[in-house]
């Protein structure tokens, strides 16, 4: 399936879940928060929450800032 | 009691005179932000000579944010994070940036900063107050980015903000405090911690906060971008504290004309 992740048009399996998805893009990070269609993803919830297609999601992590 | 036993005894009260923040104390005065360090070994050195305690960081898409290694440098300085909103531009996106803050960084405290165009980045009072109103009402303790706007200031600390953050000017411009009386008859007017964040240029802006009455300063490009950022951020530290003294001190007041210090009695006829 096809969503949406960080603006990017991402193919998954179909059984993805959001777990899977920061696994593959976390880049080393363990603090990380993720949005998916608008809403906070608790991590908590990651690994039940699967992803359906046309699934918009921000993967997020900690960067310098004022 | 001497001179010289004097000047420590007053060190020891400035060490005592932690300021509270919805409850946790800090005793420096000084908030420090990440943004626009060069690399992660200036950032402990400006960190550690900042004496600093609270330290701001930003959320961004993972591809493009910073090294994991960041948050081992502020984690190996002690400091607690707070995590900020920049870029948001609205009350929603500001809302929701701080509760994803919440989860990566385990923490209620952000700084809110909802900003109004990116030309000025100043902030949009309006989407302001309401994203303030939803994070409060959500738990949150929040720490207000907003204008030296007076009115503004106590409806934010009205609204339950833990603390009100008023600009000396915009972010990264360097050009101090526009408008000190409005710094001041914001402190004035609201009961929680009034903290200067942004426009700080050089130690003397940082000083000018404190003798105004602010709780103490909040500035990132000042030491970030200056020649030398640890030793920028030890000036910051120490002017921090002289204007934090002088405040306390009590400075003379201001006089049109001249008046001696020295005594004119017993002056000789030459």
């Amino acid at each position: 399936m096809q969503i949406t992740v960080n603006g990017e048009d991402t193919a998954l399996a179909e059984d993805a879940t959001v777990a899977d998805l920061v696994a593959a893009r976390s880049g080393g990070h363990d603090r990380v928060a993720v949005a998916l269609n608008g809403d906070v993803v608790p991590r908590s919830s990651w690994p039940d929450t699967r992803l359906s297609p046309g699934d918009t999601l921000e993967v997020l992590a900690p960067t310098a800032g004022g | 009691m001497s001179t010289s036993e004097l000047a420590p005894a007053l060190a020891r009260e400035e060490a005592a005179d932690p300021f509270t923040i919805a409850g946790e104390t800090f005793t420096s005065r000084l908030l420090l932000g990440t943004g626009g360090v060069p690399s992660l070994e200036t950032l402990e050195a400006a960190v550690r000579a900042s004496g600093t305690q609270l330290v701001t960081v930003a959320l961004r898409r993972v591809e493009a944010s910073s090294s994991a290694s960041m948050l081992e440098v502020l984690d190996r300085c002690g400091v607690r994070l707070l995590p900020n909103t920049a870029g948001c531009r609205t009350a929603r996106e500001a809302v929701l940036t701080a509760r994803l803050a919440r989860e990566a960084f385990g923490t209620s405290w952000v700084k809110l900063e909802v900003i109004g165009d990116e030309h000025t980045l100043l902030p949009d009072a309006v989407e302001l107050l309401d994203a303030a109103e939803q994070l409060v009402a959500d738990g949150s303790t929040v720490l207000a980015y907003t204008t030296d706007d007076p009115i503004l200031g106590r409806r934010l600390a009205d609204a339950g903000c833990a603390a009100v953050m008023p600009l000396g000017s915009p972010i990264g411009s360097g050009l101090g405090i526009r408008n000190p009386h409005n710094i001041a008859l914001l402190r004035e007017g609201v009961d929680v911690p009034v903290v200067l964040d942004a426009g700080i240029g050089t130690a003397s802006d940082a000083a000018l906060a404190m003798e105004l009455g602010c709780d103490a300063v909040l500035l990132a490009s000042a030491v970030t971008r200056a020649r030398d950022p640890e030793r920028m951020a030890l000036a910051m530290r120490q002017a921090v504290e002289g204007g934090r003294l002088a405040k306390l001190a009590g400075r003379i007041p201001r006089r049109w004309h001249a008046e001696a210090s020295t005594s004119f009695e017993g002056l000789p006829e030459l």
